[in-house]
């Protein structure tokens, strides 16, 4: 069997155990409520710092518009479930295809800028996103979208983001992901390679928004009420600083990042006022101490231990 | 001999400025022709035209008897023209490895679907592409350093590894801008030597810049004089360098 296939069934296997034990703890009550929530948030926090680093780690497209395709996701999927009646998952797939179908739509536009001009783009067409919800009488305008339906448990979350992780790490293994990699490294040269920038640009951006709706709609549904307020660019940063602390361009990282922020901001319920300082020292320290990210490029699967399941390739 | 690439009256002004007048030239298929002139002639500029970087104000270029004006580069790319950059343009931050298996991009026979999902041909173009990725920096003498991170070779080996990664894209016909740039002169001799060695193998032909005399008077069969954006010789390497204009041009005054 191929050793690429074989590194890929053991972290099946690992990710299977650890929802086995996680469950475990959930079933067997050792977990109060408060901690199941805040795993749940986890997951759903690694699929939006992943997909966002497709974006701005992989694809060297830096966007801050990652809430407000969030906030597409989620208001799709909980008007299909709540009014529609349909089936959690179709309604995800839904809420994921739509804000997907947008990011395509920005990004054919906006991904002609660079740089800071296109962090300034998407930050702008996210809160285009929150506001024009925030307008729709449909769904609760500014007062919220209630009577959600509450679907997302544990086992939904895990499962999903161990797709979403699936999918992103094969994607950026494959000459797609390369086409993406080799954008952020050098414009031009890919260009000259036969690289279609525009198109790869797009790609990244639309398969991120993409999963950035499925998020969003997990989200929607741990709770039996959301409003335009949950999407607002303070939560893009928060994504981004998941993002930048773990690696731009390391999924394993981004993993890292998601787990530090979400459980620094769990420990800190009680003094809500501290986490922002807190997410500063953090990031000060970083830029100190290791700029490129806890994990730079490298990821999990890059350690020796892994080495040994792979056969001849050296590393 | 047909003629594998022919311009045909191309201008090319940025403003006011004329950086290239009434180009006309042609490329015999296999052939190695050489572009020459002072600082400023226009060379650079005629290879971005050629690559689509630019596109002609005016005129026409042909590539393998198909117009290419209006493609955009990575289209001309994948007809089959590839180059390198006089200011080396490498994936600096990615492995030596990766830098060639990126200009594979556009030989992968695998959709998005059996990438994600890891179906049908993705091992087996996967496998190939490493495989001949790894025999190109063989011919280079990379493949030694192929985990390397690319920024931290040798000058002389990422000009090499830039070579490698135009070959990699599988061109008919290879633009070397400037290759023997900061080179040392054992360096410039062991390059020429791998120019026309390469040139055999892949059944090439090569259009290069070069500022170093002896490169150009020593391989190239053919060599196009530019000034001030007109070209204003064209002939073998003993015309050229009797050619009065040329030496005017290179050494000023009245010759």
């Amino acid at each position: 069997m191929n050793s690429l296939r074989k590194t890929d069934l053991i972290m099946l296997v690992f990710g299977v155990a650890l929802f086995i034990v996680l469950q475990g703890l959930i079933t067997g009550r050792i977990l109060n409520s408060f901690w199941q929530l805040n795993l749940i948030i986890l997951c759903i926090n690694i699929i939006l710092s992943v997909s966002l680093n497709l974006i701005n780690g992989y694809t060297g497209q830096f966007s801050l518009g990652h809430a407000g395709f969030m906030a597409i996701g989620a208001y799709v999927s909980v008007v299909l479930t709540t009014n529609f009646h349909w089936p959690f998952l179709i309604a995800l797939l839904a809420g994921g295809a739509g804000a997907g179908f947008l990011g395509f739509l920005i990004g054919l536009p906006t991904l002609r800028l660079y740089g800071d001009y296109l962090a300034i783009a998407t930050l702008g067409l996210g809160e285009i996103i929150r506001i024009t919800i925030m307008n729709i009488e449909y769904v609760g305008g500014a007062a919220g979208f209630m009577n959600i339906p509450h679907n997302t448990t544990f086992t939904w979350a895990f499962f999903l983001m161990l797709a979403t992780l699936f999918i992103i790490k094969n994607f950026v293994n494959s000459t797609h992901g390369r086409a993406c990699i080799a954008i952020r490294e050098n414009e031009i040269a890919a260009e000259a390679m036969g690289i279609n920038t525009t198109k790869y640009k797009v790609m990244a951006f639309t398969i991120g928004a993409g999963f950035a709706g499925v998020a969003g709609g997990l989200f929607a549904h741990c709770f039996y009420i959301i409003n335009p307020t949950s999407f607002t660019f303070m939560q893009s940063f928060n994504y981004l600083i998941m993002v930048v602390l773990g690696g731009l361009g390391s999924i394993t990282g981004s993993i890292a990042g998601a787990f530090a922020v979400t459980f620094v901001s769990a420990g800190l319920a009680s003094w809500p006022e501290f986490r922002m300082i807190i997410y500063a020292l953090m990031l000060i320290l970083l830029m100190f101490y290791r700029p490129q990210g806890l994990f730079g490029y490298i990821e999990i699967t890059d350690f020796k231990i892994f080495s040994r399941f792979r056969g001849g390739r050296k590393s | 001999m047909t003629q594998l690439l022919k311009a045909e009256g191309v201008s090319k002004s940025f403003g006011g400025l004329k950086a290239v007048s009434d180009f006309d030239f042609y490329i015999d298929n296999g052939s190695l022709v050489g572009l020459i002139g002072p600082n400023g002639a226009g060379k650079t500029t005629a290879f971005n035209l050629i690559t689509g970087v630019y596109q002609p104000t005016k005129g026409n270029i042909e590539f393998d008897s198909n117009s290419i004006v209006g493609l955009k580069p990575y289209q001309i790319t994948q007809r089959g023209i590839a180059r390198t950059f006089q200011n080396i343009r490498l994936f600096s931050e990615l492995s030596v490895l990766d830098n060639v298996k990126i200009a594979y991009h556009s030989h992968v026979k695998y959709g998005l679907v059996e990438a994600v999902l890891r179906l049908g041909r993705y091992f087996g173009e996967e496998k190939r592409v490493e495989e001949r990725s790894m025999e190109l920096l063989r011919i280079f003498k990379l493949d030694d350093k192929a985990q390397e991170i690319a920024k931290n070779l040798p000058y002389g080996a990422q000009r090499r590894l830039e070579i490698a990664r135009a070959l990699a894209a599988q061109p008919k016909l290879l633009l070397l801008d400037e290759p023997a740039a900061g080179m040392n002169p054992q360096e410039t001799q062991e390059l020429m030597e791998m120019i026309r060695w390469i040139r055999k193998e892949f059944g090439l032909t090569i259009l290069l810049i070069e500022h170093d005399m002896s490169l150009v008077m020593g391989i190239c069969e053919r060599i196009y004089v530019l000034e001030y954006g007109i070209i204003i010789a064209n002939g073998t390497p003993g015309e050229i360098k009797k050619n009065p204009e040329v030496i005017r041009a290179y050494l000023g005054g009245e010759a």
